[in-house]
């Protein structure tokens, strides 16, 4: 088991194309520092110097917003299915 | 009081029902506020007609102004009607992967209809909007996204209805696209009722939608402030298509897409409320009928071939 990450069109330079890759961590940061370490460059495009979330970047965590559930120390498990999208106008 | 002396002053005083056959338990109840029940048949002309107002009283618009706006549909309808009844000319920046009955009804009212590319979706038309208002300073661009009398017709409107209906509210589910409906009802309920839930249920498109050039054109409405919201989901077309369906089924409501998007996030709230054996009253706004989205195949044959069929729409 391993938990699923949903990349944006926008992302896939860094994964070869791929729309999901798979990871593992106890927290959506640590989540993260995996994914970066099989598909270098894309933390960069996720987590500002700061270390917090990109504005324009949204990650859902089984679809619910992680800005409102702790942002980067939202805990994640296997089986769970993280989805990155960039933000966009709706309206 | 059912007597108006225009179909603008029937704005508003929507009924709120009861969903016996979709409610979990009797304890858990969701009430659904049907906002197709407005003047051009969408939530979207409490926005417009604030607007409109608004600018009336500021000296922005004047008679014979030119009203240019960008907008997936429903916002261009309910301007299109009242620009119409006051003597406005209405040009609306619509995507062009939005549904053939919302460009026949913008026609119909008298708009003009400007495309914009169906890649990036609304942010191609906000971005060609902007362009627009700069190169025609004498035109009046509302800006729905940005302007405070979106969000204060629902503080006004939307908010004080609900809790008047139903004072024993406990959760209250809207769509998330200019963000006004959330803000003005969220700030309207956390002075009145500090308490209820505020969750906003966000559309996830097909990656059309989300095709940007690179994430800093990414787009966050000036109207929206998280601190007014306590959780966000995001619903896809399956769940939305879904749950629109069941509305229909199971409850008689003919609802848009956009509606199944709430009510997939409302039972999810349902059922947290009963697993914790709490008792809930969930409010979720019904944003349109479905009329206008019949030609997209959504509503007929399986689920899948519906879901199919909205790929690469602006369903919302």
């Amino acid at each position: 088991m391993a938990i699923e990450v949903r990349i944006p069109t926008i992302l896939r330079t860094h994964t070869g194309g791929n729309k999901t890759v798979e990871g593992s961590g106890a927290t959506l940061g640590a989540l993260v520092d995996d994914i970066d370490t099989q598909h270098p460059g894309i933390k960069g495009r996720l987590v500002t110097d700061e270390g917090k979330l990109h504005r324009f970047v949204n990650v859902y965590v089984n679809d619910e917003d992680v800005r409102f559930t702790g942002s980067l120390d939202t805990a994640v498990k296997d089986g769970d299915s993280v989805t990155i999208l960039p933000a966009v106008a709706g309206g | 009081m059912a007597r108006f002396n225009s179909l603008v002053e029937s704005l508003g005083g929507t009924p709120l029902v009861g969903l016996p056959s979709l409610s979990p338990t009797s304890d858990v109840r969701l009430w659904a506020k049907l906002e197709d029940h407005n003047p051009t048949g969408s939530i979207k002309d409490r926005a417009a007609i604030a607007m409109i107002e608004a600018a009336e009283k500021d000296g922005r618009l004047r008679p014979g102004a030119t009203v240019l706006e960008p907008t997936s549909g429903n916002t261009g309808i309910s301007l299109a009607m009242v620009a119409r009844q006051r003597g406005y000319k209405l040009i609306c920046v619509m995507p062009e992967n939005t549904s053939v009955e919302r460009r026949q009804l913008l026609e119909l009212y008298g708009a003009q209809i400007i495309s914009s590319p169906a890649a990036g979706g609304s942010n191609e038309a906000v971005a060609v909007a902007k362009g627009l208002a700069a190169e025609h300073p004498d035109w009046v661009m509302l800006y729905q996204y940005g302007n405070p009398a979106n969000a204060q017709a629902h503080y006004d409107g939307t908010g004080p209805e609900i809790l008047t209906d139903l004072p024993t509210i406990t959760h209250f589910v809207a769509g998330l696209g200019t963000t006004g409906t959330l803000m003005g009802v969220s700030r309207y309920l956390r002075e009145h009722k500090p308490g209820v839930q505020v969750i906003a249920a966000e559309p996830r498109y097909g990656e059309l939608v989300y095709g940007l050039r690179n994430i800093d054109e990414g787009f966050i409405p000036e109207l929206y402030d998280p601190e007014l919201l306590d959780s966000r989901f995001s619903v896809g077309p399956d769940d939305a298509l879904h749950r629109t369906r069941q509305l229909v089924e199971r409850e008689g409501i003919f609802a848009g897409i956009s509606t199944g998007a709430i009510l997939h996030a409302a039972l999810g709230v349902a059922d947290k409320e009963v697993a914790a054996g709490r008792k809930a009253d969930i409010v979720f706004i019904v944003c349109d009928g479905g009329w206008k989205y019949l030609s997209t195949g959504a509503y007929a044959g399986s689920l899948e071939e519906g879901a199919a069929a909205l790929d690469g729409q602006l369903w919302a």
